[in-house]
């Protein structure tokens, strides 16, 4: 199974007019991967999705699944089905005969195919409803309705384009899990694009950045997050600030880099640098400590500017003078046992090896759920 | 929303609702249909009218073989012009909205088609007659072109000629309401069947027509009470020598035989309710208009 629903993405490019929706994309996503592509409207992710699906074609570029090219194959015979973001349930078939709208067009007999639709509909636990219509359902057994149609035909890849943005945030998450127990079950590969940063970490095998129709970084979930390939990767899957400034001279491994603020950073294992060179780094938030006078390295001053309560921890978000909020995420009990109020001084320290170093030149600010 | 909403609604709320649209079709449906019912069952002797009861017209409407054939002339017109309607609607609809995609575009052909409606109806129809003639346009580019050598004479004055004029009037009433059900079919749906694996025809079949069924519906009861209501392009087109139901009703009124024409015109009705019916069994028209 695994072999036979990789997929391989080569030198793919999709032109509208002369706007590159997907430029020149290299990507291989390994057979029962569950993949999310994440990034901001426009950013080329449904397009990419769509040309796997084959309902675009590359304008250059090939696509191979299971190291077979499916470039221009048709759409329905290469292996793929597609879960549409609005569902796109047929609205004059009952949810049996929208299940079993492939096996009708394939020419199975008709008492066949209403039982392996019925199957699929115990499958996901809507048998009860089977000959029900779609708009007689809710957002979220439409969406069931909308996988089991998208599995009947026992696809290698499974394509869905924002499944869950339809759906209010309880079911949401509820969605996600079984998404996720879905995938483990049927051991295919899932291509899940997104716009929401939570739901990629959390599903994910390996994540899938774009921006302007190039791939920004593709790795696991925890890579992304701890080690973004750019200032944009690290600004929109959130998490870290991104700070900049100029190498002032390099000790052995360690770049030791002059920040706007007069503050030095120590930037350990920071490969081919410069000194003079000004570069950006980021400082996961949940890392960094509160003292009662400012560091004298790897740290830095600023004024409260608002304070979100979390749950589990607090946010406290910091106006430094260098452009961009910094953002600390404090631990509840240590934040309440000596708590700030807006407009305070705050003194924020981390250990150098927080420090990463983000070689990528992407430096929107990738604002995330923008739609 | 309900009659017993916030704000002092009482129980008559609803009826007062309704009670303006329920006047008007009182007053231009209500009367007129029961001044036909009445009129059909008075006697007449062909100079004056009087007031009576008696079931003696409809004894006479039912009991000739000309009913009949009237209305199996008017019944095998309004078939012809409803398959044909039904295809070129369906087609040019399905044209302008699957594969003009640009809205301006659309837009732009819709008017189009509605182009030859500036104009009156019998300036529309007439103007076939010049063309359909003996000495007609069409019959001397024939002879031109060397296929006959004698003009045809079905072309004009025929069956023919009353049928291809119905369509011409009525496709657009066809038109309208097919385009405007397909134009609400969410272009993702035919994605999602290509994606199942279906081919253009399959599509088409399992999926479009269904969905414009809504469209295909209205657009038949209009044409349908359109050409089972008319006479004026029965008389001219067919140069007297077809008949149908309204036609022949004229004439008994033209001969002041008003009751006769009444109680046909009832029977008409009688016949148009049930097709107009037959049609609403198929298609729940209103449970699709709220879709």
């Amino acid at each position: 199974m695994t072999e036979q629903s990789r997929i391989d993405i080569r030198h793919v490019t999709k032109l509208y007019g002369r706007t590159k929706a997907v430029n020149n994309v290299d990507l291989t996503i390994d057979g029962g991967a569950y993949c999310c592509m994440i990034g901001p409207s426009g950013c080329g992710k449904t397009t990419l999705l769509r040309m796997i699906a084959g309902h675009e074609t590359p304008t250059s570029g090939s696509i191979l699944i299971g190291g077979t090219d499916v470039t221009t194959a048709r759409t329905g015979s290469r292996g793929t089905a597609l879960m549409f973001q609005n569902y796109a349930l047929f609205p004059h078939l009952s949810l049996t005969d929208n299940v079993a709208f492939s096996l009708r067009v394939k020419g199975v007999r008709a008492d066949d195919r209403r039982q392996a639709a019925r199957d699929m509909l115990d499958r996901v636990q809507l048998l009860h409803l089977a000959d029900r219509v779609p708009s007689e359902l809710s957002g979220g057994q439409q969406q069931r309705v909308a996988l089991a149609r998208a599995l009947i035909n026992k696809p290698r890849v499974l394509l869905l384009d924002e499944p869950l943005s339809a759906l209010d945030e309880f079911l949401r998450l509820k969605m996600r899990v079984e998404l996720k127990r879905l995938q483990n079950d049927l051991g295919i590969t899932f291509i899940h694009v997104t716009h929401t940063q939570p739901e990629a970490i959390a599903l994910a095998d390996q994540v899938v950045v774009m921006d302007h129709g190039l791939i920004e970084q593709a790795a696991s979930p925890r890579e992304i997050y701890n080690r973004p390939h750019s200032p944009y990767v690290a600004r929109f899957m959130g998490g870290q600030n991104v700070l900049a400034g100029r190498v002032d001279r390099i000790d052995g491994t360690t770049a030791v880099v002059a920040g706007r603020n007069g503050v030095s950073y120590d930037l350990t294992a920071a490969r081919g640098v410069e000194p003079g060179q000004n570069l950006r780094f980021s400082v996961r938030r949940d890392r960094i400590a509160v003292r009662p006078e400012a560091a004298a390295r790897n740290g830095l001053t600023g004024r409260v500017v608002n304070i979100e309560y979390q749950g589990t921890y607090v946010k406290v978000a910091l106006e430094t003078g260098l452009g961009e909020e910094f953002m600390i995420y404090m631990d509840d009990e240590d934040y309440f046992a000596h708590p700030h109020r807006v407009g305070d001084t705050v003194h924020a320290a981390w250990d150098a090896s927080m420090n990463h170093h983000l070689p990528g030149t992407n430096d929107s600010t990738g604002t995330p759920h923008e739609d | 929303m309900s009659a017993q909403s916030p704000g002092g609604g009482s129980r008559l709320t609803p009826y007062l609702q309704v009670a303006p649209l329920a006047l008007i079709m009182l007053a231009m449906v209500g009367i007129p249909i029961g001044t036909v019912v009445l009129l059909s069952f008075w006697e007449s002797d062909g100079i004056s009218v009087y007031p009576a009861f008696t079931w003696q017209n409809y004894r006479d409407v039912l009991s000739t073989g000309v009913t009949l054939t009237l209305f199996a002339n008017t019944l095998k017109y309004a078939a012809i012009v409803l398959v044909a309607t039904v295809l070129i609607g369906f087609t040019c609809s399905y044209f302008l909205v699957f594969h003009v995609r640009n809205l301006k575009w659309q837009i732009g052909l819709f008017l189009l088609c509605t182009i030859p409606f500036w104009t009156s109806n019998v300036i529309r129809m007439v103007s076939w007659i010049p063309f359909l003639g003996r000495e007609g346009l069409f019959n001397r580019m024939l002879m031109q072109s060397g296929l006959t050598d004698r003009p045809l004479d079905i072309l004009l004055y025929s069956d023919f000629a009353v049928v291809l004029t119905y369509i011409h009037l009525f496709t657009l009433f066809m038109i309208v309401p097919i385009f405007n059900s397909m134009a609400k079919i969410n272009p993702n749906l035919i994605e999602a069947a290509r994606d199942a694996g279906a081919s253009s025809w399959q599509i088409l079949t399992g999926v479009i027509i269904p969905l414009s069924r809504t469209g295909i519906a209205l657009g038949s009861i209009f044409v349908v009470t359109l050409v089972m209501g008319d006479f004026f392009v029965v008389r001219v087109m067919s140069g007297g020598q077809s008949a149908s139901v309204v036609s022949a009703m004229k004439n008994q009124i033209d001969q002041l035989f008003y009751p006769q024409a009444a109680a046909l015109a009832v029977l008409l009705v009688l016949v148009v309710v049930l097709m107009v019916s037959a049609i609403l069994r198929v298609v729940d028209i209103r449970a699709e208009l709220a879709r």
